[in-house]
């Protein structure tokens, strides 16, 4: 099962390599991972999508607690939660695929950001399957470049992780 | 305003303030203001090991033996990567290790200086945690955080790497009185409903088992362990992490459990209902497979203070987190105040079972054999010490069978290399005991093969008069590999012979030692009582044993804990 991890860790350098160490020692997946401070510059928080069983999952959280530098941690699966990726997609848009892709764009309620006589590019926020989803739309050959920056996500309504 | 001090001037004066009073190391360029300052002050003692390996090991036996942090200081590069293996090992067995590394100046790091390495990224995996000490002013309370984080929750070690220039800088020196981390804090106290249902349990059971590892040793909590299973009549088994946090003399104890364990410790840890694990991790050699430790139907009640082997490798249904000591001591307290009492009846009739069990004798072997059997030795030697040395070990046959013969009664006296299984760990780790234990028994149980891991130490041994009595069960095979090649691969002995071996005697009086040669089991006993007398000298036994004697019973890899081979 797809598991969003989410935790507070000291902004401290070397600190992302000790997870990202953990998951490579323990054998443990990592389907994405975002990190950047937060209005505390002291502390930087980090989302981690993961894919395993509740057995093993229990295990990368208490593994991941026990890293010194990480003040706290929490499974957003274990409650409500919401999730956003942000997509950059550069595309091939010559004659009449420049409408179909601005249509496209519109549907899946993203924008276009840059422009040539030959491409767009266009940024898209929302769920890792809504990207997904819109990839699947477009003409996969007309795709010349994505980024993805990997899920991030908060606890819904009174639900907060802070220090 | 205090003067400002340099930061090898810092790093010594936080060693002081911890009360470190003896330390393991190797100088080299990156540490050479560290030994200066060392050379200027003496309320610190340092030993000058042969190899970064054996300052690590030495360091760790240290704080096995004394529950004190131990201390290792080497220089960057290769200082460092020949540290790497006794860091490891004290990082798979939960010791308290502070570790200094000398780093190349700040402004040379990332530029493959010479002796460059990544300290901080090789040795990520296998340490609590580590630092690397860009400014002289963050030196003091680094150094502060690293001996807190060291001996408290799961102890282990970690390291401070110092670029030689943080040492010529200068702060100011205020040694933190105490230091708290918002990312840091380990649980000590149980649960108290966790607890209730444990006892609950505990005064349910008809079969019960306790089974204690390592983390009673580390928790100093033999004692509490002792009253908790004395007073309710119940069975105990260690780990071999464990052995001496409940006496081996007393008829409750079955003896070590696990891949060699005993037939009663074993058979007992599959039938019981209800197993009370305490500091201990259901690691690979303790359970075998786990799978077919599920098949038997029990309540598991699992005390350790680190949540993350809770539920690793066997599911349990009472855990509870908190250190062994305060747990079992709330434990007590509730089972005294408690009406109910275990139940009489099926208890007899568990313990008829194990004596059963142990009418096997699965540790017998031939008394009367003309040639040195290896098990014999190890009794000799408990006779004769009184069960009261310290007793280190390397890794191998001759590990299982120190484990097996010779009866700790109390914690912190067998020291050995658990988890990570390091050959070479015996004789350091031996120096670092004597060191701890000046007035002490010391032996280092060996093997021809291990023994040579970290033979250079001898020399350090002459330098600092430490009177180890090495007893080296000489069977000329890696024993341990050579009963695999028998059972599991055909009697092919692939590379398990030893051959060219030095002459153990020559070698050590080489050093300056005492050697002795015994070929005869009607010598051993002559031998190390002979050993013992020469109170201010190393002695180095090397008992030529039996080449094909086997340590039984065994569990096979993969295999049930019922699933025994036995002699």
């Amino acid at each position: 099962m797809r598991h969003i991890i989410s935790l507070l860790m000291e902004n401290e350098s070397g600190a992302l390599s000790r997870v990202a160490g953990l998951f490579s020692a323990r054998g443990y997946n990592i389907e994405s991972l975002t990190v950047a401070p937060t209005e505390d510059p002291t502390l930087s928080r980090m989302t981690l999508v993961t894919i395993g069983s509740d057995e093993v999952v229990e295990q990368v959280t208490k593994q991941l607690n026990k890293l010194i530098e990480v003040v706290k941690i929490i499974d957003l699966n274990e409650g409500d939660h919401i999730e956003r990726e942000l997509m950059l997609v550069k595309v091939r848009a010559i004659g009449v695929e420049r409408d179909e892709m601005m249509r496209l764009t519109e549907i899946f309620r993203g924008s276009i950001i840059d422009v040539t006589n030959k491409s767009y590019t266009i940024e898209l926020t929302g769920t890792s399957s809504k990207l997904d989803a819109f990839l699947e739309s477009i003409d996969r050959s007309a795709v010349l470049e994505t980024v993805r920056t990997g899920a991030c996500g908060i606890g819904r309504g009174e639900w907060v992780l802070r220090v | 305003m205090n003067a400002e001090l340099t930061g090898a001037e810092i790093t010594i004066r936080c060693l002081q303030e911890e009360g470190v009073q003896c330390i393991f190391g190797y100088p080299g360029g990156a540490v050479l203001f560290i030994y200066d300052e060392l050379f200027k002050q003496d309320k610190v003692r340092h030993i000058l090991v042969r190899h970064e390996q054996a300052a690590i090991h030495a360091a760790d036996g240290y704080a096995r033996s004394s529950d004190k942090v131990g201390v290792a200081l080497v220089t960057s590069g290769p200082g460092v990567t020949n540290a790497v293996t006794g860091i490891a090992t004290a990082y798979m067995d939960s010791i308290p290790l502070v570790i200094i590394s000398g780093q190349v100046p700040t402004g040379a790091i990332g530029l493959d200086a010479f002796q460059e390495v990544d300290t901080v990224g090789i040795t990520r995996p296998c340490v609590k945690h580590n630092f690397l000490v860009k400014d002289v002013s963050e030196l003091a309370v680094t150094i502060k955080k690293a001996f807190y984080i060291a001996s408290t929750g799961r102890p282990g070690p970690v390291l401070v790497d110092i670029p030689k220039d943080v040492t010529q800088q200068q702060a100011q020196f205020v040694y933190p009185g105490k230091v708290t981390m918002r990312s840091y804090n380990p649980v000590i106290k149980g649960n108290s409903r966790q607890i209730k249902k444990a006892a609950e349990l505990i005064l349910d059971a008809k079969r019960p088992m306790i089974y204690a590892g390592g983390g009673v040793i580390l928790s100093d909590a033999a004692e509490q362990l002792t009253e908790l299973a004395r007073m309710l009549n119940f069975p105990c088994t260690n780990t071999l992490m464990g052995l001496g946090g409940f006496p081996a003399t007393d008829k409750q104890s079955l003896g070590m459990l696990g891949m060699h364990g005993t037939y009663e410790a074993n058979m007992a840890m599959q039938y019981c209902d209800v197993l009370i694990a305490v500091g201990a991790r259901f690691d690979d050699r303790v359970i075998g497979n786990p799978k077919h430790f599920s098949n038997e139907n029990r309540k598991i009640i699992h005390i350790d203070i680190d949540p993350s082997s809770i539920s690793k490798r066997v599911k349990v249904d009472v855990p509870i987190v908190g250190d062994v000591l305060d747990v079992l001591k709330e434990l007590i307290k509730l089972l005294k105040t408690e009406k109910k009492k275990p139940e009489l009846p099926s208890l007899k009739e568990w313990w008829k079972q194990i004596d059963l069990w142990r009418e096997r004798d699965c540790l017998r072997f031939d008394r009367d054999s003309k040639i040195i059997k290896p098990q014999m030795v190890i009794e000799k030697l408990y006779q004769i010490t009184k069960g009261d040395a310290f007793i280190t070990s390397d890794v191998g046959q001759h590990q299982m069978w120190a484990a097996q013969f010779y009866k700790f009664d109390k914690p912190r006296r067998w020291i050995n290399s658990g988890g990570l299984g390091t050959m070479g760990f015996g004789m350091p780790a031996a120096m670092g005991v004597q060191l701890a234990n000046p007035k002490g028994k010391v032996a280092c149980i060996t093997g021809e093969a291990s023994i040579q891991m970290c033979i250079q130490e001898l020399s350090t041994c002459k330098q600092y008069r430490l009177p180890l009595k090495i007893v080296n069960l000489n069977n000329r095979y890696m024993g341990m590999v050579r009963q695999w090649q028998e059972f599991f691969h055909g009697n092919r002995y692939a590379e398990s012979y030893m051959n060219a071996l030095p002459d153990f005697v020559k070698l050590s009086e080489s050093y300056g030692h005492v050697g002795m040669k015994i070929e005869h089991p009607e010598d051993v006993e002559g031998a190390l009582k002979e050993a013992f007398k020469l109170k201010d000298q190393l002695v180095f036994l090397d008992f030529i044993t039996d080449q094909t004697e086997n340590v039984f019973p065994m569990v096979p890899g993969g295999k049930g804990l019922s699933e025994m081979i036995l002699v």
